[in-house]
């Protein structure tokens, strides 16, 4: 089950916690990994520990070129694009009223916008194979809304919107196209909360606790295997029970 | 010349699953041979792979008929 020898995977963030551990998941499936990020250091770091079939490919998100680019590179470099992970996601908070044009830009523009020009780039090879998989990493934010995240919230829920109707348009090409929507993770970002601040979210939990990178990456795996072949346009919620669709 | 009308009339047989005489110079991808939006996109995909050409996409959406995809295919190689 969920056997990805032989595929090849682009992931977005992969310098990030829930980014890397999907990328290592894939990657023990038997994918070839392309592992993008701002962050050259890490991604190096993880393509070392991956070994074969690692590839680092950094890209800045809000440069529009180098985001057309990147898909090409992806492929050159592993020869082939079956998969693509948007993860690579960025926040600037602000109550709404106090939100700038910019705060609200630079988010749409990373988190939304870079996700749809990658989009468009791996749908022509993935025609071609008549093979495909996308994978957009949304939040639970987009479907509950979030104080202080008009502008992320904004980005997550219209990645949800952008994500059906591109699935609506090549399912009959064999490619699919989802999202997971996680909710609190451990990450870098949440480790920085206090104890007040952690306990207030546990409280919203029905399991008490946090969900680990790893619990996203198995749901990406799955999602991104032939034996979700018939699973499209959906939203994979991983949250621990803190909203129920 | 009508070498390039050949190949292109392949290429639609075999991609939309018509018969060859279907395939005139006036028939329409979409109202008479049966495509959809996205074989249309799949059409001048091959296109460009078969003739080695870029078909931008403005130029591709004046592509409607078989006699229009040979027309500019056969301008796009001089």
């Amino acid at each position: 089950m969920f056997d990805l020898t032989g595929k090849s995977a682009l992931v977005t963030g992969a310098s990030g916690g829930i980014g890397g551990a999907i990328a290592e998941a894939l990657h023990g499936a038997g994918a070839t990994v392309g592992l993008s990020g701002t962050r050259t250091g890490p991604l190096e770091e993880l393509a070392g520990k991956l070994g074969d079939r690692a590839h680092v490919l950094p890209c800045n998100l809000s440069d529009a070129e180098a985001v057309e680019a990147l898909p090409r590179q992806a492929a050159d470099a592993m020869g082939g694009l079956d998969i693509l992970v948007n993860n690579a996601g960025i926040t600037r908070d602000q109550i709404f009223m106090r939100m700038s044009d910019e705060d609200w830009a630079s988010v749409i523009e990373v988190n939304l916008t870079s996700t749809m020009r990658l989009c468009k780039g791996v749908i022509r090879p993935m025609m071609k194979a008549r093979w495909g998989r996308i994978v957009n990493i949304s939040s639970i934010v987009g479907a509950t809304g979030n104080p202080g995240q008009a502008n992320y919230a904004a980005a997550k829920a219209g990645m949800v919107g952008m994500s059906k109707s591109i699935a609506y348009e090549v399912a009959t090409r064999g490619i699919t196209v989802n999202c997971i929507a996680p909710g609190f993770i451990e990450t870098a970002m949440t480790d920085k909360l206090n104890d007040e601040q952690k306990g207030g979210i546990l409280g919203q939990i029905p399991m008490n606790r946090m969900g680990s990178p790893d619990e996203i990456a198995a749901a990406t795996l799955y999602l991104a295997s032939p034996e979700a072949g018939y699973v499209t346009g959906t939203v994979l919620h991983v949250n621990g029970g803190m909203a129920m669709f | 010349m009508s070498d390039v009308a050949d190949r292109v009339r392949k290429i639609v047989v075999e991609h939309l699953g018509v018969e060859e005489d279907k395939v005139t110079e006036n028939a329409s991808f979409i109202d008479d041979l049966g495509a959809d939006s996205l074989d249309t996109v799949e059409l001048v995909m091959a296109f460009e792979e078969e003739f080695g050409i870029e078909i931008p996409d403005d130029a591709a959406e004046t592509i409607q008929t078989f006699g229009d995809a040979v027309k500019f295919i056969k301008e796009a190689q001089q």
